[in-house]
């Protein structure tokens, strides 16, 4: 069959997509605006290209130092990166693991385990903070990137597992029955079969995990108490003020913030394609 | 393998370090301050703090600067727990409050410094007939006129207002006169003073339908349709106007200094005169205040420290960071220089009043701008409009439900717990489950990291967060009042059922809120992604990035500019309406307008996870099955609802349920976008248990009570869903 659509069709689906990525586009060019005029104010003119080229709101950000002289910018970026890559690994860790479980044994439980999973989704963030800080000052991990990385990850678990179940249901069993015939174990058949095989599914699960711990800073804010702690969406809610907000600052943040996720994705959206066809199976 | 172990390890043990700075050394805990200043503010602040520290070494200062959004929330946890600062900064209106939650020290009464600032200001800090924290800075609105606009001198009295803004409109089209955030009750109460009226009785009682308090309403309705004033003014749209010389004056605070354009010639004045009474406008005062907590262990120093602040800083706060010092003696420094703005702004708020500090102000702003905007529209008339909101304050201010005996629900707790407990247990050695367990527990030890994380960090939080909706909250203090949050809420005993601030009303639109999202999320994702899976697309690469930037720009920014782009008068979207020859439409004066103006937002933040998800799930379908299909002349059509839609609904499924479940608590877009408007009718059950949380005096119970009903709710929505899956597939 071929394969190759007619150059009309092309041209048809190009045009769609590059109207798709105007309309994702417009309002993000603002932001971009904003970031690099040098006013603080929320910008609503008719036109969203910037007139003015300035990178003082980004070096305001990228400067900041606190009294004692330490680098803020650097202190938050680390803690960022740390904080949002330990919530990844030790979610996927978990979920993958949890997922695996709930795909391919028959246990008791096993509904009800899914479904307590999914329960966790349905709780309000109103009704968790104030606990959750109590539980957290108990544990005595108030303070670190240990107890936010913890929160974050259980944050993130249910949906990896679910998310992870769903695609582990999707590979056949029949490779696992030639591994067991091979005298594979069940953590070799998991390590060796499943993950390699699961990888799109891995990759969606990671941004989901890592954007969780990136973005929020609710929890972050209510939680540290030293300025060198902070993670970076903390720091860009401060130009957020009960009168006024610093736009020109929260914009230029918004996109220093956004960067490295976009940067993420694009390193990873290749483990998106090939999958099952085009690797495990034939291999 | 052994590679992604190390990493792991790594990164276990740089998480187990605890944090620089963090290390306790006896003896020498420093002071901890904690305020949300920003820019100049904030740097004159560290510089008193280092002054400070020059007279006092043994005493050490912390300094933490927490984000405005998060700055309540933070105290009220950490004081009690003895986490919280020694001293903070924060505006005064919440001080009755948290003296009455415990969370602010006893001030010496006697000390003869409170002569030394402005009484206004002292007034402001006073609670229960002494002063609760020390007074740093006030701000009030005042008039900011662009002096190369203004035609004629600056107006004294509204007439003579009214006369500069008929004159101006006409020659100068597409200008206005002046601009204030009219829509928002803070820069409205101005007029509601100058035209006489009240917002509180002499006893302390919210009461809004007056007739002079009408009458301000419909004095700027009338300039509002008149087109003297712009239409939905928002902070925004006031600073845009006066930068770009499209408004000659401006109703504004101090802080809008920091917005103002370099180069814009401007001076402060004091509000005009109301002509109708011969009263003047007059604005809130509000003070910035330095208290100390309840719970500081060195009391003797973190008071000092405050005290400090207010009196030894008020120079070099004054100086630097130009604020308006509540100390009097500091503007008559011999060797500073004081900027003439803040002279200005000290005269406008001379006849300033201090803004109520008793916490039952803070359950009148909601309902009262609701008001105002209602009117403003001519939705409803002035009179009208604040007899509802005055009905809406008097249910935010209710008398506490009657405290319950915890004993029976006790004792029911406990039988219905053994009940279950004998229950299953018997069905345990029925159906022999111990040895079924003993045979999977490979099984268990997969799942066990996952399952015990989760139960701890969210079952455990959960638990006790229902358990508050069994209480009332009133100041720090919870008592125990059975079922009848409950059986308030479901039995609509505050509004009828038709109300748009009514459980039930809430929920129908919280249902369809999420019905449209989910059905727009995934048809939109889905074509995109199946679009972007063709493998002759040659930058898909490029757009595949460029179709996630809304789900990793920080929402908070883009809400507010969709918001933007939904003004009536200056918004994109109108402004393509009206390009292509339609009528601009008001967005958020109508539901159904402003539920779409919501769904568009959150529409546009979603897809991109759906379309994610679905690239990853689409690589479980072998691309053999539908080329066979293909072959056997299946159309595009055919082949998409009967091969890749079946194939993708288990990877898929999930998502579309927890997406379900995330757009039903999707809180920020709401709030940032509708703002509940009109009237509260796009409010959903997340942010009206926010709002009973926060805006209407701290009724965290009640809350709760709503947070458990969202939770039941989803609950019974998801069983019905997995019955529904398992039988389809």
């Amino acid at each position: 069959m071929n394969r190759r659509p007619a150059w009309l069709a092309a041209i048809g689906w190009n045009l769609a997509l590059v109207a798709a990525c105007a309309v994702t586009l417009y309002p993000v060019l603002w932001v971009l605006k904003m970031a690099l005029t040098p006013s603080q104010a929320f910008d609503l003119s008719p036109s969203p290209f910037p007139t003015t080229f300035s990178l003082s709101n980004f070096s305001d950000l990228v400067t900041s130092t606190d009294m004692a002289g330490h680098w803020l910018f650097g202190h938050w970026l680390f803690n960022s990166v740390v904080i949002a890559g330990a919530t990844t690994l030790l979610s996927l860790a978990l979920a993958t693991t949890a997922a695996y479980a709930f795909s391919r044994f028959v246990f008791p439980g096993r509904k009800i385990g899914m479904t307590l999973f999914l329960v966790t989704q349905m709780f309000p963030g109103v009704v968790m903070a104030i606990p959750l800080y109590l539980l957290l000052d108990a544990m005595n991990l108030l303070d670190s990137m240990t107890g936010l990385t913890l929160v974050y990850a259980t944050t993130a678990i249910p949906f990896c597992v679910w998310m992870m179940k769903g695609y582990f249901d999707t590979i056949p069993k029949d490779l696992e029955e030639a591994a067991v015939m091979d005298g594979a174990g069940r953590w070799t058949m998991f390590f060796r079969i499943i993950l390699p095989l699961a990888r799109p599914a891995i990759v969606v699960t990671a941004l989901f995990s890592f954007m969780t711990a990136w973005n929020e800073f609710i929890l972050a804010a209510t939680f540290l108490s030293d300025e060198t702690a902070f993670t970076l969406p903390v720091a860009l809610q401060r130009y957020v003020g009960d009168y006024s907000t610093e736009w020109g600052h929260f914009a230029a943040g918004a996109i220093l913030v956004s960067t490295p996720v976009m940067a993420l994705f694009f390193a990873l959206q290749r483990h998106l394609i090939g999958g099952l066809t085009a690797g495990g199976v034939k291999g | 393998m052994s590679r992604r172990m190390t990493i792991a390890l790594v990164m276990f043990a740089l998480l187990g370090v605890p944090l620089a700075g963090q290390a306790d050394v006896p003896g020498a805990a420093p002071l901890r301050l904690w305020h949300s200043y920003r820019g100049a503010e904030r740097d004159a602040l560290e510089k008193v703090v280092a002054d400070f520290g020059r007279s006092h070494p043994e005493w050490p200062v912390e300094l933490l600067a927490v984000p405005y959004e998060a700055f309540a929330n933070k105290l009220t946890s950490a004081i009690p727990r003895g986490n919280g600062p020694d001293v903070f900064i924060a505006a005064h209106e919440r001080l009755g409050d948290w003296f009455e939650s415990g969370l602010i020290a006893h001030l010496p009464g006697e000390d003869p410094v409170w002569q030394a600032f402005f009484p206004s200001t002292v007034s402001a800090v006073t609670w229960k007939g002494s002063p609760r924290g020390f007074p740093l800075a006030f701000k009030s609105l005042a008039l900011f006129v662009r002096d190369d606009l203004l035609e004629g001198p600056v107006p004294a009295d509204t007439d003579a207002l009214l006369a500069t803004c008929r004159a101006m409109g006409a020659r100068r089209p597409g200008t206005f006169c002046a601009a204030w955030e009219a829509g928002s009750f803070y820069h409205h109460a101005p007029w509601v003073f100058g035209f006489g009226g009240k917002i509180l009785d002499d006893d302390g009682t919210p009461r809004l339908d007056r007739p002079e308090n009408a009458a301000s309403i419909a004095f700027v309705r009338d300039m509002t349709n008149d087109g003297l004033i712009p239409q939905e003014p928002t902070a925004a749209l006031v600073t845009q106007l006066f930068n770009e010389g499209r408004v000659a004056m401006v109703i504004n605070g101090p802080w809008f200094l920091g917005e103002l354009a370099p180069g814009v010639r401007y001076s402060v004045h004091p509000l005009p005169r109301v002509s109708a009474t011969g009263l003047a406008a007059t604005p809130f005062l509000t003070v910035d205040a330095a208290m100390v907590s309840a719970r500081s262990t060195q009391p003797e120093a973190a008071i000092a420290l405050a005290r400090f602040l207010a009196v030894e800083g008020a120079t070099a706060r004054l100086a630097d960071a130009r604020q308006v010092v509540a100390l009097s003696s500091a503007f008559d420094a011999p060797d500073t220089v004081v900027d003439p703005t803040v002279l200005q702004f000290r005269d406008a708020a001379a006849a300033a009043i201090p803004m109520p500090n008793a916490p039952v102000m803070r359950a009148v702003w909601e309902p009262a701008s609701q008001a105002l905007r209602a009117a403003l529209r001519g939705a409803v008339e002035p009179e009208a409009a604040l007899k509802s909101a005055d009905q809406r304050i008097k249910i935010a201010t209710r008398p506490r439900p009657p405290a319950a005996n915890p004993l029976p629900a006790l004792v029911g707790l406990v039988v219905i717990g053994i009940a279950a407990l004998i229950w299953a247990a018997r069905r345990f050695r029925r159906d022999d489950t111990w040895s079924k367990m003993r045979a999977s527990s490979h099984a268990y030890v997969f799942l066990a990291p996952a399952a015990i994380a989760t139960a701890v960090l969210v079952f455990v939080p959960f638990a006790v967060g229902t358990g508050v909706a069994f209480f009332s909250h009133y100041q720090g203090e919870f008592t125990y009042v059975g079922l009848s949050n409950f059986i308030n809420i479901l039995g609509s005993t505050d509004y009828a059922v038709t109300d748009p601030l009514s459980f039930w009303f809430t929920l129908a639109v919280t249902v369809m809120w999420t019905v449209v999202n989910v059905f727009l999320h995934v048809s939109i994702g889905l074509a995109l992604a199946l679009a972007l899976r063709r493998p002759w697309m040659k930058l898909r690469g490029v757009y595949r990035v460029l179709l996630i930037v809304p789900w990793a720009v920080p929402n908070y920014i883009t809400a507010l500019i969709w918001k933007g782009m939904f003004h009536k008068q200056f918004g994109a979207v109108n402004g393509l309406l009206s390009w292509m020859g339609l009528e601009p439409v008001s967005w958020f004066s109508h539901f159904w307008t402003s539920f779409a103006a919501n769904v568009a937002t959150n529409t546009w933040l979603g897809f991109p996870f759906m379309m994610v998800v679905t690239l990853g799930a689409l690589q479980s379908i072998p691309a053999e099955l539908e080329e066979a299909a293909e072959i056997d002349g299946a159309t595009a059509i055919q082949r998409f609802f009967s091969i890749t839609l079946p194939l993708l609904k288990p990877a898929l499924l999930p998502a579309v349920i927890l997406g379900g479940v995330w757009t039903f608590n999707m809180f920020n877009i709401i709030f940032l976008v509708s703002g509940g408007e009109p009237d509260g009718a796009t409010e959903i059950l997340i942010t009206e248990a926010y709002r009973w949380a926060f805006s209407r005096q701290e009724q965290y119970g009640y809350a709760a009570a709503y947070a458990t009903l969202i939770f039941l709710f989803l609950l019974a929505w998801s069983l019905a869903a997995g019955r529904l899956q398992r039988r389809t597939t």
